[in-house]
């Protein structure tokens, strides 16, 4: 039986919810949330009976059912697994889904906005296609020739791309990124930390032949700087600055102005195309 | 009725829905040169693919090489009662391994064995590790990995788009879709030569599920209303281990790998109660002892499987006897205990997401202590009926791929072969398709009435007084549904359910909603309603039909399987009159004669 060995894992994950008890939670719980469109809108609160247990898309599930049946909010797996119901609650970017009740201060009202930095649509419904054109616009994975017998890849050399692969593209790091958040004329050349990880998977790729570095350079990968919102955020708890910025920015720099890294390629013809080859194909 | 607005878009071939083998069908027709377009409801990549965990099944023997296609072909129809078309079931295990090899070659990052290759893990029915997978998020590396591949290749993608009705030509060949954008309510016409249905699921017509708002069975009913068959309604999987505290969670899936890699269920008397339901079709491979099911995760050759890891209708049903005998957990389920089998630094990198999950939601550390974990309506067997070659429906102009379309897994889906039959049969599919819509004449036309009548219909309840709320109706369905349609069925319950259906479709065809047409969830339901009471009706009449118990269709008053049932499958479909409201006829059919030499692999004795 060939079960890779174990690397001991601490991920610096979720510390516990706190577990249910049988007693009773306080009896009403009060949501503030954004409504309106693209013309403008409001706060509004509703007053609902707390349900032990509940997370906050649960409660936004209740007000549909009663009071407000066109209350747009986008969401699907409900387990943290689909990166749909983003929003901002008491000021923060965090699943729905995934933000128990009884984690949020007792008694006070929660707040639940849209995330900021994309287009209203309705409620808590923005238009995230800002993310979907980045998307367009990176080359695709490219392996080399298969060796015969299929590609071999160490599991220590795939769990590095693996961290960045768990991302469910819920897309809080865009939204709570200052580069974009505060400043909507960065948008056209910069593709924010959500793609900065898809560039570092590819470049860390034991199999992708593409270099990946320039086009991270040219994508704004420079005008990060390095404040880890972006990683504060990650519900997924990727390492986002630390485990690919920081490395890419290192990578770009070794390409851009090392002379000795510049010499090394000329003389070892480093396998990964260039990015101007990347980009035609 | 004035001229309704709506924007029109022609292609090829248009795929409805974006998971796995939307997905993949559409990389298979976009490769031929074709106009193709995606059709999905959510955002891109955000389908009931993600949520899928455990891993895909394929016989590449990296682990265990005695694997072979043929053991794979046996296991799943065993799995599947004998109900599976044999067919599907040998192209998908003959084909699975390379569709793996392929992601690979797309970017997927697999976890590896000691040597280099794909690893593979252990799961119910499976005679060897098999299962190919990431952690326990391997569905969310599938649908990345095409993702990206279709988006590379500029395939155009309808994002937050729900379909409403598929429209024939004059000459009965499906030719057009109508539906709404989301974002807007605007209306929205399709027309192809070819239609691919990748819709999904059913499940959200149960009140506990591990399924999304998105599986309301819109391609099973759009397809019952189009007049194509649809096949094995009654046979719903309702997985053995969801979440069943607190409350809100309940039903979320907890992945199969939690078993395949060494956890166990326990009664409250911390009994292995497994051992006490081991049927006799499966005994002869199965660990008689706690000891020799403690051997076999090392030793596939020399010991039985232990029986916690059965086939998922097998395992469910159990859960359910020790739960009514009075021996379940506080919140009615049983323990899933790994904490005191394997280290927690294995159980944290084996399965990252059932701890973080475990922790967030239910503030229960699975590394220290057990899960409590209960049934839950979880993936649908039956669908339309497809040719096993082409996953062709039986009315021209219509594929339909995944859980939507029908056969491949009889009776009871093993664990793991769903994410491959997404692979195997999307690839197919797009073949299917896009030699269709090569071989298809002129351009593809629907009635400009048929549009205005859809259009009619999704706006109706905007303007009508004293209807139903929508989020009332479909509460009711879900306590109809999981109480009287559930996991363990009678003859007298059945009956009620059809009533109490009857007496639902009525009052769909009636609801009301309030507010505007701009991302609505309200309105959004109303238009889920009438696909959810259309499937609802079809697993209720399949249930009442098939008078036996067979894999995930359990009926008390006819507790064992019949050997005379076994030789049919219950098709459905409409006759005549087509549509919603219109009455949908059952009628047996035998299964397709499967060939000697397959016969004799599922003789021998293992």
């Amino acid at each position: 039986m060939t079960i890779t060995d174990d690397a001991a894992v601490d991920d610096g994950g979720p510390s516990p919810a706190p577990a249910p008890t049988e007693a009773g939670p306080p009896a009403q719980v009060t949501l503030t949330i954004w409504r309106g469109d693209p013309e403008g809108g409001e706060f509004t609160d509703y007053v609902m009976p707390a349900v032990e247990g509940e997370v906050v898309l649960d409660v936004i599930h209740r007000i549909q059912a009663t009071e407000a049946p066109d209350l747009a909010c986008r969401w699907n797996c409900k387990a943290g697994k689909c990166g749909s119901c983003s929003a901002e609650i008491n000021g923060k970017p965090r699943l729905m889904c995934m933000t128990r009740m009884d984690t949020l201060p007792e008694g006070a009202p929660v707040t639940v906005a849209p995330m900021k930095t994309f287009p209203i649509i309705r409620d808590l419904v923005t238009d995230v296609s800002f993310n979907y054109e980045v998307a367009k616009t990176i080359p695709a994975f490219q392996p080399g020739p298969e060796p015969e017998g299929g590609y071999r890849m160490m599991q220590v050399d795939v769990e590095r791309g693996q961290e960045f692969r768990k991302c469910i593209e819920c897309f809080m790091c865009q939204d709570v990124c200052h580069v974009i958040r505060d400043h909507e004329d960065n948008k056209p050349k910069y593709a924010g930390p959500r793609f900065f990880i898809r560039f570092a998977e590819l470049e860390m790729h034991p199999l992708d032949v593409n270099d990946r570095r320039e086009l991270a350079h040219d994508r704004g990968l420079g005008m990060c700087n390095i404040t880890k919102c972006c990683t504060e955020v990650c519900p997924e708890h990727i390492k986002i600055t630390d485990n690919a910025i920081i490395p890419m920015k290192e990578r770009v720099v070794d390409a851009r102005y090392d002379p000795v890294a510049w010499l090394g390629r000329k003389i070892l013809k480093r396998s990964k195309k260039s990015a101007e080859e990347a980009s035609a194909g | 009725m004035a001229d309704p607005e709506y924007e029109t878009h022609d292609y090829d071939v248009i795929i409805i829905g974006a998971g796995g083998s939307g997905l993949r069908a559409a990389i298979e027709a976009k490769e031929r040169g074709l106009r193709v377009a995606l059709v999905c409801k959510s955002l891109l990549g955000k389908a009931h693919t993600v949520m899928a965990e455990g891993g895909m099944a394929a016989a590449m023997g990296h682990v265990w090489p005695e694997d072979n296609w043929q053991v794979h072909f046996r296991d799943t129809m065993r799995g599947g009662k004998m109900l599976n078309n044999w067919r599907m079931a040998q192209i998908h295990a003959m084909e699975a391994p390379d569709r793996v090899f392929e992601l690979e070659r797309w970017g997927a990052l697999f976890d590896r064995t000691t040597d280099g290759r794909i690893t593979q893990r252990d799961f119910g029915g499976h005679r060897y590790a098999r299962l190919a997978h990431v952690g326990d998020r391997t569905g969310l590396e599938l649908i990345r990995t095409l993702q990206q591949k279709v988006v590379s290749m500029g395939t155009d993608v309808f994002m937050e788009c729900k379909i409403l009705r598929l429209l024939p030509d004059a000459e009965g060949r499906i030719s057009g879709a109508v539906g709404y954008m989301r974002p807007t309510g605007e209306m929205v016409v399709f027309t192809a030569k070819a239609f691919i249905l990748a819709t999904g699921s059913i499940g959200k017509s149960w009140k506990y599920t591990s399924n999304s708002w998105e599986s309301v069975g819109d391609g099973h009913a759009m397809a019952i209303w189009a007049g194509a068959d649809v096949i094995d309604m009654e046979c719903v999987q309702f997985h053995p281990t969801g979440m069943v505290w607190p409350l809100s969670v309940r039903g979320i899936l907890v992945t199969e790998g939690v078993r395949g890699d060494g956890g166990v269920l326990r009664n409250s008397e911390g009994k292995r109660f497994m051992f006490d339901y081991i049927a006799e079709m499966f005994a002869a491979e199965t660990a008689k002892t706690e000891e020799e099911a403690d051997r076999w995760y090392d030793d596939h050759i020399n010991n039985g499987r232990t029986p916690d890891l059965l086939p998922r209708d097998e395992v469910a049903r159990a859960i359910n006897s020790e739960v009514k005998a009075g021996r379940g957990t506080p919140h009615g389920g049983v323990y899933l205990d790994i904490a005191s089998r394997r280290t927690p630094e294995y159980i944290r990198r084996r399965l990252p997401s059932m701890y973080h999950q475990f922790m967030e939601l239910a503030g229960v550390d699975i590394t220290a202590g057990p899960m409590e974990v209960g049934p839950t309506c979880h993936y649908m067997m039956g669908g339309v009926r497809v040719d096993a070659e082409t996953q062709a429906a039986t009315v021209p102009g219509l594929f339909a791929i995944g859980e939507v379309s029908g056969g491949m897994h009889g009776a009871n889906r093993l664990g793991g072969n769903s994410l491959s039959d997404l692979i195997v049969f999307g690839r197919r599919a797009g073949i299917g398709a896009a030699d269709f819509a090569e071989g298809r004449a002129g351009s593809p036309s629907v009635d400009a009435a048929d549009i205005a009548s859809v259009i009619d219909e999704a706006f109706a309840p905007f303007g009508r007084e004293g209807g139903d709320n929508p989020y009332g109706v479909h509460e009711e369905l879900q306590e109809t549904m999981q109480t009287l349609v559930g996991i363990i069925r009678t003859g007298p319950e059945l009956e009620e359910a059809l009533a109490q259906l009857e007496d639902l479709k009525g009052r769909v065809a009636k609801l009301s909603v309030k507010g505007g047409r701009a991302y609505n969830p309200g309105w959004n339901l109303a238009t889920d309603l009438p696909s959810m009471v259309t499937t609802s009706i079809a697993v209720a009449q399949g249930a009442l039909n098939r008078k036996e118990s067979r894999g995930g269709h359990t009926r008390e008053d006819f507790p064992g399987p019949d050997p005379e049932y076994g030789k049919i499958n219950f098709v459905q479909h409409q006759m005549g009159e087509k549509g919603y409201l219109a009455p949908i006829a059952i009628t047996p059919e035998p299964l397709p004669e499967m060939p000697a030499e397959l016969r004799e692999l599922l003789e021998e004795g293992h």
